[in-house]
């Protein structure tokens, strides 16, 4: 059985139908990619599954437990986590407290507990600050040292990135949502971020679904690749299979003009 | 992985000249500056602190604050420029001088007009304080003719030695404001120091230093004073630094004795302090206690979780009426007359269940939305208590009375300078709260759902939650401000629990630094205690509430001792490019533009 399977959604904003009778899955372990022209409805489905839009129609099934219905924070402690196309950390924050606040969700020490400072609320807090620097290594040393205590808005924008897939990771997911990773980087970081997407699924384990841009990436990542345009699902297959596919041409370059709008 | 590293070349990089400082400004801030002293004469402040003598004869009060206007512009006016990037440092001079001397010139020239106004029409009709005797203060007694010139001179003189400060190098610079300020101090707090020197049983100081017990300063004394603070800052120069570097690099074991030793020297001086100022000013701290202890309260829901509440008065009411019904005779419908410190307990779960009740309604609204309603509620409180339909349990507009005094085993609290301990007590149980919870997984949370609220859900918060626990602490710490507050006025009445107590808490944060203890204490000390020492300031107190909130928002919006998130997150723009470009924009970018191009 899928780790993730979406039947029948749709979601509506006025008139415009941004998701339209969509059906996929994701089995566990894959690394799937979500492409398709602007407008797509990519990142509506990211907020869909992730519960901070409400869908019209459809189900989400995520490891056997229906997702409609449930708040964001409920989502994101079964095992679901994502970043934002436009980065959204918490700027007034420092990196480390970014990341410990990712593990928020699977921890439990209560306001006594810190008033008080109980012994396990202590410990529970040495946990949270070691498993997050733990997380930051991840990233070599772009995200280590001396930046642990700088405020996550004096970083540079493929940091800012690196740190939302960081504090993503903090939240011990089993499914992560990448939204536009490589979104604004140049072409090294985007090559290190590839590569950086390979560790995740071969060192910790995600299945990962994320939205991307550039088919280099595409290729380089995916197990599956699924198209969206105007809310509906165009097609899916290997990158071979939909880099070929006249339908996804289309989708992305527009029709030949003899054939009329 | 060995690297090699070049070696840092110097550059040589020739610096552009600063820019000159900007004349135009100094006259735009010299018609400010006038501007405000016409209206500090108008508003009938001269007027009304000029019976006051700050140095006998020759300063009274009202005056003095006239004349400290130029002084500010003059030296607002002559600041040099920051130093970019790129660019030589400013150099000070005489134009420093002038600049300040040509501030206050007009400011003075702005008084002369209104002196002429004064004088040739009756204008107290509507300006009830354009009144001769305004004139004659701000004439110096001379004739309108004569006493132009000699404004303009005075205030240029003040606003040329405002533009001196600027060439004083660092530590004589230094040394003459502290001591100027430590004089200023000795001249306005006559009653502290009286008592203070009093109790230490040093009658000669007071007779040296003063006119009489409360009187102004002698000449002499404020020379004195002066001379021996000049002398002390001078010595100390940067030694302070050196200690503090010595503190932090002895081992730990070391500096924590000291640290102990220096908070029970603190703690020590403390418990002689409401003994020593006797009970006008231990009233007074303890009013800037209670105070403190909302602020700090309040703190932890704006501050922390980015909740803007300005019905945060209704949390201080519930804490206080609980309190009076819990424990006095009095109270109309139900009085089981229990102790104060019975009544505690039961005050927390009060406030709580208040804070869950206020907090509820408000669970899916944000910023604006909720700042209203909050108001709104803070409003309901009061009207609902002062309603003939609750009469019957809250007494309406007679309040409750009779609340009795604290006591806790033996000892009752009955004086102020007796309820200056637990306010205290409580301040630092407050203070410790705000600690503990600041990093801790709770606090965090807060923290990230001020900085985004859908983005703390999406990451595992649950936000009802976090929003009810903040609205609860900021609501239990009001309420021992309320409980403390009702016990030692004995009485309370719903007229006391007005929205002004709201957004003087708030503006006591502001002012102080969102996000931070330190901040806040001082908030608390410049907005609550220095007004209610100054008698004559009361009749000001919101005007200087005003003032001191603008100036804070242009010059300094982080607050007086800011929280180190907040501080970077304010300034992290400045000195950056774009205001390189702003202030040095078409020049230089004129320069860089190769010719031909336009």
């Amino acid at each position: 059985m899928a780790l993730l399977e979406i039947t029948g959604l749709s979601k509506a904003f006025g008139g415009l139908r941004a998701i339209n009778g969509l059906d996929i899955y994701v089995d566990e372990g894959e690394v799937v990619s979500v492409i398709g022209p602007n407008g797509a409805g990519k990142t509506t489905f990211f907020n869909l599954v992730t519960g901070m839009e409400t869908p019209d129609e459809g189900s989400i099934v995520f490891d056997g437990q229906e997702l409609v219905g449930l708040r964001p924070n409920q989502i994101l402690q079964l095992g679901m986590a994502r970043t934002f196309q436009n980065v959204r950390l918490f700027p007034a924050m420092t990196v480390l407290e970014n990341v410990m606040v990712g593990q928020h969700a699977r921890t439990r020490a209560g306001l006594l507990g810190a008033i008080f400072k109980t012994p396990s609320q202590r410990r529970e807090e040495r946990e949270i600050e070691e498993r997050s620097k733990e997380v930051l290594s991840f990233f070599g040393t772009r995200l280590a040292g001396y930046r642990h205590d700088q405020l996550s808005m004096v970083l540079s924008y493929a940091n800012r990135r690196r740190l939302e897939i960081a504090r993503a990771m903090a939240t011990s997911p089993r499914l992560l949502l990448l939204d536009e990773p490589t979104a604004g980087m140049n072409p090294r970081e985007t090559i290190e971020l590839t590569e950086l997407i390979g560790r995740l699924r071969s060192e910790r384990a995600y299945t990962i679904v994320l939205i991307e841009h550039d088919m280099q990436v595409v290729r380089n990542v995916s197990d599956r690749v699924v198209v969206l345009d105007h809310g509906v699902k165009l097609t899916e297959g290997s990158y071979d299979e939909i880099s070929t596919n006249e339908n996804v041409i289309e989708a992305y370059l527009g029709r030949p003009a003899e054939m009329g709008a | 992985m060995s690297q090699v590293v070049d070696a840092p070349v110097p550059v040589e990089v020739e610096l552009r000249p600063a820019a000159r400082l900007d004349m135009r400004r100094a006259v735009r801030l010299g018609l400010s500056g006038g501007v405000a002293m016409v209206l500090v004469c108008a508003i009938g402040m001269v007027a009304a602190f000029q019976p006051r003598m700050l140095i006998d004869p020759i300063l009274p009060m009202g005056t003095f604050f006239l004349y400290l206007l130029p002084l500010i512009f003059g030296w607002t006016a002559s600041q040099p420029p920051p130093t970019l990037e790129g660019f030589e440092p400013a150099k000070t001079g005489a134009r420093n001088i002038l600049a300040g001397a040509l501030a206050g010139v007009l400011g003075g020239l702005c008084v002369g007009l209104l002196l002429i106004v004064i004088t040739t029409w009756d204008l107290r009709g509507v300006f009830i304080n354009l009144s001769p005797q305004l004139a004659e203060i701000i004439s110096f007694g001379l004739p309108v003719a004569a006493a132009i010139p000699v404004i303009a001179l005075v205030a240029g003189v003040v606003g040329a030695l405002g533009g001196a400060i600027h060439l004083l190098s660092p530590r004589p610079r230094r040394a003459t404001m502290s001591a100027l300020a430590w004089v200023l101090v000795f001249s306005l707090f006559t009653d502290i120091f009286g008592q203070l020197f009093d109790a230490l049983s040093l009658d000669f100081v007071i007779d040296f230093l003063y006119t009489g017990r409360g009187g102004a300063l002698t000449i002499a004394g404020a020379l004195v004073l002066f001379a021996v603070f000049f002398a002390f800052y001078w010595w100390l120069g940067g030694r302070e630094s050196t200690l503090r570097q010595r503190v932090q690099a002895m081992p730990a074991g070391r500096r924590s004795r000291w640290q102990i030793g220096a908070a029970v020297i603190i703690l020590v001086i403390l418990y002689f302090v409401p003994r020593i100022m006797g009970p006008f000013v231990s009233q007074i701290l303890v009013t800037a206690g209670i105070y403190l202890l909302m602020a700090l309260g309040l703190n932890i829901v704006v501050g922390y979780a980015g909740l803007l509440d300005l019905g945060y008065v209704a949390f201080f009411a519930v804490g206080a009426y609980s309190t009076a019904i819990l424990t006095s005779p009095q109270s109309p419908a139900f009085s089981p007359e229990i102790s104060v410190l019975a009544s505690i307990p039961f005050v927390m779960i009060a406030a709580a269940i208040a804070g869950i009740l206020v907090a509820t309604p408000v669970i899916r609204m944000r910023g604006d939305y909720l700042a209203i309603v909050t108001l709104g509620f803070g409003e309901i409180a009061r009207i609902l208590l002062n309603s003939e339909w609750l009469a019957p349990y809250f007494g309406g507009a007679q309040g409750i009375t009779n609340i009795p005094d604290l006591q806790i085993g033996p000892i009752t609290f009955s004086t102020p300078q007796d309820y200056f301990y637990p306010v205290f007590l409580f301040v630092v149980l407050a203070a410790y709260i705000t600690y503990a919870v600041q990093n801790s997984r709770w606090g965090r949370a807060w923290m990230a759902m001020r900085e985004d609220e859908s983005v703390a859900e999406a990451m595992g918060i649950n936000i009802v939650t976090a929003k009810l626990s903040a609205f609860v602490v900021g609501a239990i710490l009001a309420s021992f401000g309320g409980t403390l507050f009702a016990s030692q006025i004995g009485s309370v009445f719903p007229h006391t629990f007005d929205i002004v107590v709201s957004i003087t808490v708030l503006v006591i944060i502001i002012v102080g630094g969102m996000g931070s203890v330190p901040g806040v204490v001082l908030g608390a000390i410049v907005l609550i205690v220095l007004p209610n020492l100054l008698r004559e300031f009361s009749e000001y107190q919101f005007l200087f509430y005003g003032v001191l909130l603008i100036v804070m928002m242009l010059k300094r919006p982080e607050g007086f001792i800011p929280s180190r998130r907040r501080a970077q997150e304010l300034h992290a723009e400045e000195l950056s490019q774009d205001a390189w470009l702003e202030i040095y924009g078409e020049k230089g970018l004129e320069e860089k533009v190769p010719e031909g191009t336009t």
